[in-house]
């Protein structure tokens, strides 16, 4: 694969620190492994002298029963190019290993996550609490020693199922009868959350000092979990003064499935309808980047068809995330539903393609290793050129018209949630957030994927940072996409739609992967470790709704809690993928 | 000037308002509760109101629908009706949610399987409908269904679908999926007439 040579070429990390770093030579495995004391330095030292200055994903994997825990770093120059992986070891039974928010703040999100699912400690991490499970959960789930309630077997298909068919059926034995372990020593009457008041505590020490002369009180608000604004099920524990945020927390998880555990139980293929369900608007590009991994471990391409109608499908994709996240932005404002219901109903008609292809407006699943389930049928293409030449066009234009030079969506989103480029970077902001900070960063650009390299289209890029930045990003995106479509849609040619035979079970050779894509939000990763086996080892998903929520509190801080509303609408995040 | 903008963007709200009666007028009522007006909603020109008034209306679902899959069977010229499906089993381990559970049949008397399902269920509370069971059933004994209207009072007793109840006519499926009914059928006839040629290659040879 040519991403370990131009990896080596590029920096050989075993070369600069011979003692500290040695090339991963497991088969099938790429970057170095590095011991835990040296991670910080030489993360420095790759950051300050190399460029890897975007720290894109960290995750962890269990290697039970060898007493491993490994924690994987994915770090990328926002210049562009491929992938320098670092991973360190610890034991499973104390895990200690340093935390790299001091260097990445980017990390915290995702060490948090690594923490709850994992159950490996971060040593100065500044907020180290459980993330998506609540504060009462018995253990850490990812490990592959834990196992669920109804634990049937550690890998799907299950053999009750045939040639006996005795299956029984959790329905059968719930509601809320044995479903739910609680720790010992436990009482649910008598227990008060300790992270809650940890949540708190950590709010009200950013005071800042109270700069007008209005006497104002200091107070905490809970926007959500149940709250217009947050799109889902999320809530925003904000300390405020007056009206000004001081410091505010992201608490997501309340719809927290185990998407990963349930990936690894998974068959390899099983697992794609799976990945619709993460973020629920834009099922084409999550069924992308996880066709894209495992066919990189599978070592499979597309055939030039198949191709195509992905990039279309993305790109349609695309352009339906972004209505949305436009139309729900101004709903966010005030704007009740008149944008939001414009945009949707163009949405509605690249649904009706996304049905007539895949069977399914939302749940697409329509991506297999190696090509795509099935061709277009007669006359989508046509109705995808109508949609792209004809009436978007002329919708985008209405939108501008009809948004951008609105004094009163102005007033609102100028100046409002900025995030430099800096801050954006360290935060490891991905997608239309930090293209609105001002980097150059698309991955269809800066590390080519597909046949992205073919097409011409511009990386929309703002300047500002700010609430205004992000949504005229986004506008101009969908004209980027509607060119690429263009092109697509006139270059396509006949062919094959798959590679070979379609298996229900594939055979995915030893290895790990790493395959990213540009989603509508940002980059989104699949990390996925295979042992030869029907399921993966290992299945991680680098969400960038998630991520994204990193830079939240230092976007709202200073701003006036009504902002705070907006500025969330403007990270765009969809609840499916950020509680997974 | 200030405010240009927000009288602008009303002014593109008012288009809209108008539009919707002018399309209105030139339907002349046929706009909605009509094929015609429906297709003409779902087309790249509608403009004006774009909902459906389910469930007086409805919006015609494309032949790659997918929504619970059913069991085909065939019907002799005698009525005798046989399933397609033969208890392989690959729906039951492809089936991402496990919602698909199979009883083979035994042949009594020497204990051995008959490719005949016994029971086959499935639970529809679970089945995500991503429509894999249809599409690596070697058999294209298993389909996915248009109907998308099964609420029910009681998912306990309703929602656990049986053999029987899953069972449709081959002449269905035909109805609401022609173009892969068709295809299915060519592949078919072209596999027969391989084997047949096949067949009467070998017997010369024998013969010769």
């Amino acid at each position: 694969m040519s991403e370990e040579i131009l990896t080596s070429e590029e920096f050989n990390l075993a070369a600069r620190f011979p003692e500290m770093a040695t090339p991963d030579n497991r088969p099938g495995y790429q970057g170095f492994l590095i011991e835990p004391e040296h991670l910080l330095e030489i993360s420095r030292v790759l950051r300050d002298e190399q460029g890897y200055d975007y720290l894109s994903s960290v995750t962890a994997v269990d290697y039970f029963p060898i007493d491993i825990f490994e924690v994987v770093y994915h770090l990328y120059k926002t210049t562009g190019g491929p992938a320098l992986v670092l991973k360190t070891q610890t034991n499973r039974t104390d895990p200690i290993v340093p935390s790299l928010v001091p260097l990445f703040p980017g990390a915290d999100l995702q060490e948090r996550e690594a923490w709850d699912l994992m159950g490996i400690r971060f040593s100065d991490h500044p907020d180290l609490r459980r993330i998506l499970m609540w504060e009462g959960f018995a253990g850490h789930p990812l490990r592959k020693d834990w196992k669920e309630p109804y634990f049937e077997e550690d890998g799907k298909p299950f053999k009750s199922r045939w040639p006996e068919g005795n299956v029984i059926r959790a329905e059968d034995t719930t509601p809320l009868k044995d479903n739910v372990q609680y720790p010992q020593p436990f009482e649910p009457d008598t227990w008060t959350p300790e992270a809650e008041t940890a949540l708190y505590s950590g709010l009200s020490q950013s005071r800042l000092d109270n700069l007008s002369d209005l006497k104002t009180d200091q107070l905490v608000v809970n926007l959500g979990p149940q709250h217009p604004s947050t799109h889902g099920v999320f809530r925003m524990a904000a300390a405020l003064d007056g009206e000004t945020i001081l410091a505010l927390k992201p608490v997501m998880g309340y719809m927290h499935r185990n998407h990963e555990k349930i990936g690894e139980r998974n068959t390899f293929l099983g697992n794609m309808p799976f990945t619709d369900r993460l973020d629920y608007v834009s099922s084409m590009s999550n069924n992308f980047g996880y066709a894209l991994a495992v066919e990189k471990l599978m070592g499979v391409t597309p055939p030039e068809r198949a191709e195509y109608i992905r990039v279309l499908m993305a790109e349609l994709t695309r352009i339906n995330s972004h209505l949305i996240a436009i139309g729900f932005l101004l709903n966010d404002l005030g704007a009740f539903f008149t944008p939001a219901l414009y945009g949707l109903t163009e949405r509605e008609l690249i649904l009706d393609i996304f049905e007539a292809v895949s069977g399914s407006r939302m749940m697409c699943n329509y991506f297999r290793f190696g090509g795509v389930a099935r061709d277009l049928p007669d006359g989508t293409l046509q109705k995808i050129k109508d949609l792209a030449f004809e009436r978007l066009p002329r919708k985008v234009e209405e939108f501008t018209t009809y948004l951008i030079d609105s004094e009163i969506v102005r007033a609102r989103c100028e100046g409002v949630g900025i995030l430099t480029a800096e801050q954006a970077i360290a935060f490891s902001a991905a997608g239309p957030i930090l293209r609105a900070s001002g980097v150059p960063y698309d991955i269809r650009r800066a590390d080519p994927y597909s046949i992205y390299d073919r097409f011409e289209f511009d990386v929309v890029v703002g300047q500002n940072g700010d609430v205004y930045d992000r949504f005229l990003v986004r506008m101009e995106e969908i004209t980027q996409s509607l060119r690429i479509i263009q092109q697509a849609a006139k270059d396509i040619p006949e062919g094959p739609i798959m590679s070979g035979k379609p298996q229900y079970q594939v055979r995915v050779p030893v290895g790990e992967t790493y395959g990213r894509i540009e989603g509508p939000k940002g980059e989104l990763g699949y990390y996925v470790i295979s042992n030869g086996k029907p399921n993966p080892w290992r299945y991680h998903v680098r969400a960038p709704s998630f991520i994204n929520l990193t830079g939240l509190e230092t976007m709202c801080k200073g701003n006036k809690i009504a902002d705070a509303v907006v500025i969330l609408g403007s990270v765009d995040i969809v609840l499916g993928e950020v509680d997974r | 000037m200030f405010g240009l903008g927000v009288l602008k963007g009303l002014g593109i709200t008012f288009k809209h308002f108008i539009d919707t009666y002018i399309d209105d007028i030139r339907w002349l009522g046929k706009r909605y509760h009509t094929p015609e007006g429906i297709a003409h909603r779902m087309s790249k020109d509608a403009r004006g109101i774009f909902t459906i008034q389910y469930p007086e209306e409805k919006l015609p679902v494309p032949e790659e629908f997918r929504y619970i899959p059913f069991l085909i069977y065939e019907e002799k010229e005698n009525g005798e009706k046989f399933d397609r499906c033969t208890s392989c089993g690959i729906c039951a381990k492809v089936c991402p949610p496990q919602c698909i559970w199979i009883v083979r049949t035994n042949d009594p008397v020497t204990g051995r399987p008959i490719p005949a399902p016994k029971e086959f269920y499935i639970d529809v509370d679970i089945c995500m409908n991503c429509g894999l069971c249809a599409e690596y059933c070697p058999f294209d004994a298993i389909k996915m269904d248009h109907d998308y209207e099964i609420a029910s009072y009681d998912r306990f007793k309703t929602n656990i679908f049986d053999k029987e109840k899953l069972s449709k006519p081959v002449s269905y499926y035909a109805s609401i999926r022609p173009t892969n009914y068709a295809r299915e059928e060519a592949a078919r006839a072209q596999k027969e007439e391989a084997k047949a040629a096949r067949k009467s290659v070998g017997g010369e040879t024998t013969a010769s």
